[in-house]
C-alpha cells in the first residue's frame, strides 16, 4: 500500500528563505566570537594530548595483563584467551612454578605470554574468558612501533601496561 | 545360540543381549551413554563411584496360583524397584527393565556429583586434565551446576611426587580406585592404595615404594580425572588444542597402535589406543616417551658432501646424483646396502629395487634384540623386523650378514657402503669409525646427525617414524599403518621419495608418486601382500602372516574375560 506523505504547506516568507539563513549566519557569527575570544577549543595537539579523559569507563583498548594486590601473577596460563582470541594474536608457552617459589602452589604460569597487537581486533574476548581475572582491556589505543617486532607485546610490557589491580576475587588465598 | 540371549528394556525400547552381559555394556551396546567413574572394561568392577546408579525393574513374583499375563509380545511387566542398582557390577537378566532417564536416575546423579565435587579443588584453569575430563563433562550433563556446601574443604597432599613419570594431586582424585586395580591387576606392581578413611581418603604409594614401572603412565589415561598427570606432558598444552592422528609405536615389534598429539609441528604426547589384537589399550612408558627426538636440535635438515672442509650443504639434485654416480663406480661385487628394520615396507621395497639395480648382494639389516618382558614389549625392538625379512627376501635371519660385511670391509673386499636409516656406528650395529674409514665411499641416509653420517660422504637427510606414511609388520605378523603427524623438517625428506630420486638417476626409476603406489608395486612382487593396498589396511591392522605368536598381556586379559572378571 503506498504511503502518502503530506508535504508542510511553507508561508511565503519561509520560501523565500532568508529568515532561515540569518538565523544560521548568527550561529556561526556566535561560534565565530566563541572561537576568536578563546572560549572554544577546537584542535587537540595529538599526540601530545589524549582522549584519556574523556574516555568512557568501557573503552576497550589495549589488553594487558594484572598482578594482583601481593604482586602475585594472576595468570596461571590456562590459555583460554589464547583459544578464545579470533585473530589468534595471543601465544602462551605455559611453565611449572618452581617448589622454592612463594608461590608454588599455585603451580603454573606463562614463560612467556605474547598478545601481537597487530592482530589484536580489541574485542575483549580475553578479558571476558579469563576464569583467573588476570586479563583487562585498558584505555591505552595508541600502540605504535617501527617493527613486527616492537608491536608484538611481551609477558614484561603487558604487565607494564596491566599494573596493580586491587579488588578482585583472589582465589588463590591462604586456606588454598 | 538364541537360548543364551534375553529380552531387556531400556529407556522403553526391548532389546536383546547376551545372558551375562553388564548393565552397563547393555546401554552401550543400545547407544545409551551411562555415566560412570570406576567402571573401566579392562580391570575389575568395584563399584564404587556410584555415578552408573541407573532405576530397575522385574516382573513381580506373582501370588500363589496368579498367572503374570504377558502383553501381544510376549513380554511380562515389569515392576520397578524403590531403590537403583549400578549398572556396572550387575547383570542383565530376562525381562529386565532399566531405566537411564527417569527422575530417579537423575537425581541419583545430580547427589553424586554434588558429593564428589565436596571437596574437588575446582582447579580447571591449571589443571593438565581439563578438556578431556569427566568430572567436567559429567558435571555439566548431570550436575546441578551449584553447591550445597559452606564449609571449608579437606586439604589433601598435591603435587605429590609417587614416581619418575606419574605426578600425583591428591585432591583432585574421587576414589575411583582405577589406578590402583591397573597396578594391581595388570602391572602386577601393586604400590598404590588409599590410606584414611571417609572424605580424608587418600591415594599414596606404599612407604619406600614408588610407581615406576615400565607401565606407569597408563594410570594417567585411564584417571577419569587431574589427580594422576604425566610429568612429561604436565603444563606442556591444553589438550583442546592438540591435532590427534591415529598411527604405530615404533619401539618395538609390538606396534602398540597409539594416537599422537601435536599442536603446530611439535609432537606433545603419545597415547594408546585400544586394539584388542595388539595391545589392548595399554602401552609401554618407555614407546610412550620415545618422540622427543623428533624436535631434536640434530635433525639433519640439509643434503651434506663432505669435502676437505668438513660436510656442506648441498642441493637434493646434486647429492643424489653424487650418490648415484659414486654408488656406480663401484663392481657391484664391492657395494653393501645396510638397511634398517626400522624402516616401512615401501621404504624397504625401494632398498630392493635399489639392490637388483645396482646388483648388491650383501644386503641386510641391523638387528636389535631384547628381552621379552612378559607384557607389551617384544623381545625383537625392530618395529618391523617381519616386514624387513619379507621385503628384502632375506634368507637368513634378519641381522646376521652384518657380520660378514664387517669382516669383509675390512680385507678390502667390500669398497662402498649405504646405510639407510640406521647409524653404524651404535652398540647393535658394531661398526667402529675406524672400520668406516678404511671405506672408499659411505653414504648415509638417516633422520639424525650421527657419527656415521660424520664419516659419511654423501648424507641425506630422512625421515622419522612420525613423518612418514607407509605400513610395517609386527612380531605376531599383522600388517599395520603409519600415518604422518608433523611435517618435516627443513628440506628432509621421506625415505622412500630419496630412495625413488636415487633410482631415477642410477636409471631404475620406477615413477612411483606416493607411498601407496609404492605399496601396489610391492604388492606384485612380494606374495604375501598380494591383492592389498595401503589405503586399504583398515586402522587396526590386518592379518598378514600366521605366526602362533601371542602377546602375554593378551593371553591373560582373555582368561580373566572367560572367568568373568572383566569385560575386555
Amino acid at each position: 500500500m503506498a504511503l502518502v506523505v503530506r508535504r508542510p504547506q511553507l508561508k511565503w516568507w519561509e520560501k523565500i528563505y532568508l529568515p532561515v539563513i540569518a538565523k544560521g549566519l548568527v550561529i556561526t557569527m556566535r561560534h565565530f566570537i566563541r572561537t576568536l575570544t578563546g572560549r572554544t577549543k577546537v584542535t587537540m595537539q595529538y599526540p601530545e594530548e589524549k582522549w584519556n579523559d574523556q574516555l568512557p569507563e568501557h573503552y576497550r583498548g589495549a589488553p594487558a595483563l594484572v598482578t594482583d594486590e601481593q604482586d602475585r601473577e594472576r595468570c596461571v596460563a590456562c590459555q583460554l584467551c589464547e583459544f578464545i582470541c579470533p585473530p589468534r594474536a595471543i601465544t602462551i608457552i605455559p611453565e611449572e612454578i618452581p617448589s622454592e617459589d612463594k608461590w608454588a602452589k599455585v603451580e603454573k604460569r606463562p614463560r612467556a605470554f605474547n598478545i601481537d597487537m597487530i592482530r589484536c581486533i580489541y574485542c575483549g574476548l580475553c578479558e571476558e574468558v579469563c576464569p583467573e581475572q588476570a586479563i583487562f582491556l585498558r584505555k591505552d589505543y595508541a600502540i605504535t612501533g617501527e617493527s613486527r617486532a616492537e608491536m608484538v607485546h611481551d609477558k614484561a610490557r603487558l604487565y607494564e601496561i596491566g599494573g596493580r589491580r586491587v579488588g578482585l576475587v583472589n582465589k588463590w588465598n591462604d586456606l588454598k | 545360540m538364541a537360548d543364551d540371549l534375553v529380552n531387556v528394556q531400556i529407556d522403553g525400547t526391548w532389546h536383546q543381549f547376551p545372558k551375562g552381559t553388564r548393565m552397563i555394556e547393555a546401554c552401550r551396546q543400545a547407544g545409551v551413554e551411562v555415566p560412570h567413574y570406576c567402571y573401566h572394561p579392562k580391570l575389575s568392577s568395584p563399584g564404587n563411584c556410584r555415578m552408573c546408579l541407573v532405576e530397575m525393574g522385574m516382573p513381580p513374583r506373582p501370588k500363589p496360583g496368579e498367572e503374570l499375563t504377558r502383553d501381544e509380545d510376549g513380554r511380562l511387566p515389569i515392576q520397578w524397584m524403590p531403590r537403583p542398582v549400578i549398572a556396572c557390577a550387575n547383570t542383565v537378566s530376562e525381562n529386565l527393565g532399566i531405566r537411564t532417564e527417569s527422575a530417579l536416575t537423575k537425581s541419583c546423579r545430580e547427589g553424586v556429583m554434588e558429593l564428589l565435587l565436596i571437596n574437588h579443588p575446582l582447579d580447571c584453569p591449571i589443571c593438565d586434565q581439563a578438556g578431556e575430563c569427566r568430572l567436567q563433562e559429567f558435571s555439566v550433563e548431570h550436575g546441578t551446576g551449584g553447591s550445597r556446601f559452606r564449609e571449608d574443604k579437606v586439604k589433601k597432599p598435591k603435587n605429590v611426587d609417587i614416581g619418575p613419570r606419574v605426578r600425583l594431586d591428591d585432591e583432585r582424585c574421587i576414589m575411583c580406585s582405577r589406578c590402583i586395580r591397573f597396578t594391581a591387576e595388570v602391572a602386577d606392581d601393586p604400590v598404590l592404595g588409599f590410606t584414611e578413611r571417609g572424605s580424608h581418603t587418600t591415594l599414596a604409594v606404599h612407604p619406600g615404594r614408588r610407581l615406576e614401572n615400565n607401565y606407569s603412565l597408563n594410570t594417567v589415561d585411564i584417571c577419569p580425572v587431574g589427580a594422576l598427570t604425566s610429568t612429561d606432558f604436565r603444563f606442556q598444552m591444553r589438550v583442546w588444542f592438540l591435532k590427534e592422528i591415529e598411527s604405530i609405536c615404533t619401539g618395538c615389534g609390538r606396534g602398540c597402535n597409539t594416537e599422537v598429539s601435536s599442536r603446530e609441528g611439535s609432537i606433545l604426547r603419545q597415547t594408546p589406543r585400544e586394539n584388542n589384537e595388539v595391545n589392548s589399550t595399554w602401552m609401554c612408558d618407555r614407546g610412550r616417551l620415545d618422540f622427543h627426538y623428533v624436535n631434536s636440535e640434530a635433525r639433519l635438515t640439509q643434503p651434506l658432501l663432505k669435502g676437505s672442509e668438513g660436510h656442506r650443504a648441498v642441493s637434493w639434485k646434486i647429492a643424489v646424483k653424487t650418490l648415484a654416480d659414486n654408488l656406480a663406480g663401484f663392481e657391484s661385487s664391492k657395494i653393501a646396502i645396510i638397511a634398517s628394520a626400522r624402516l616401512t615396507n615401501e621404504d624397504l621395497y625401494l632398498v630392493r629395487r635399489l639392490a637388483q639395480q645396482l646388483g648388491v648382494k650383501e644386503l641386510d639389516v641391523i638387528a636389535r634384540l631384547g628381552e621379552d618382558d612378559g607384557y607389551l614389549v617384544a623381545a625383537d625392538r625392530n618395529p618391523n623386523s617381519r616386514g624387513a625379512a619379507l621385503v628384502l627376501g632375506l634368507d637368513s635371519e634378519p641381522g646376521s650378514r652384518v657380520c660378514g660385511i664387517r669382516r669383509d670391509i675390512e680385507s678390502g673386499k667390500i669398497a662402498a657402503l649405504l646405510a639407510i636409516g640406521e647409524d653404524l656406528t651404535s652398540p647393535e650395529a658394531g661398526f667402529s669409525p675406524a672400520l668406516l674409514s678404511q671405506l672408499e665411499f659411505l653414504g648415509q641416509i638417516h633422520h639424525t646427525a650421527n657419527s656415521t653420517a660424520d664419516a659419511a660422504a654423501v648424507v641425506l637427510p630422512g625421515a622419522t617414524s612420525f613423518e612418514k606414511s607407509g605400513s610395517m609388520v609386527n612380531v605376531t605378523g599383522r600388517l599395520q599403518r603409519l600415518a604422518p603427524v608433523v611435517p618435516l623438517p627443513g628440506e628432509a625428506r621421506e625415505d622412500w621419495v630419496i630412495l625413488r630420486d636415487l633410482l631415477q638417476a642410477l636409471d631404475g626409476g620406477n615413477g612411483a608418486g606416493s607411498s601407496d603406489e609404492v605399496f601396489s608395486l610391492l604388492a606384485q612382487e612380494v606374495s604375501a601382500f598380494e591383492g592389498r593396498t595401503l589405503a586399504g589396511i583398515s586402522p587396526l591392522g590386518e592379518v598378514l602372516l600366521e605366526t602362533g605368536e601371542t602377546v602375554p598381556l593378551l593371553e591373560r586379559e582373555k582368561e580373566r574375560i572367560a572367568k568373568g572378571e572383566i569385560v575386555g
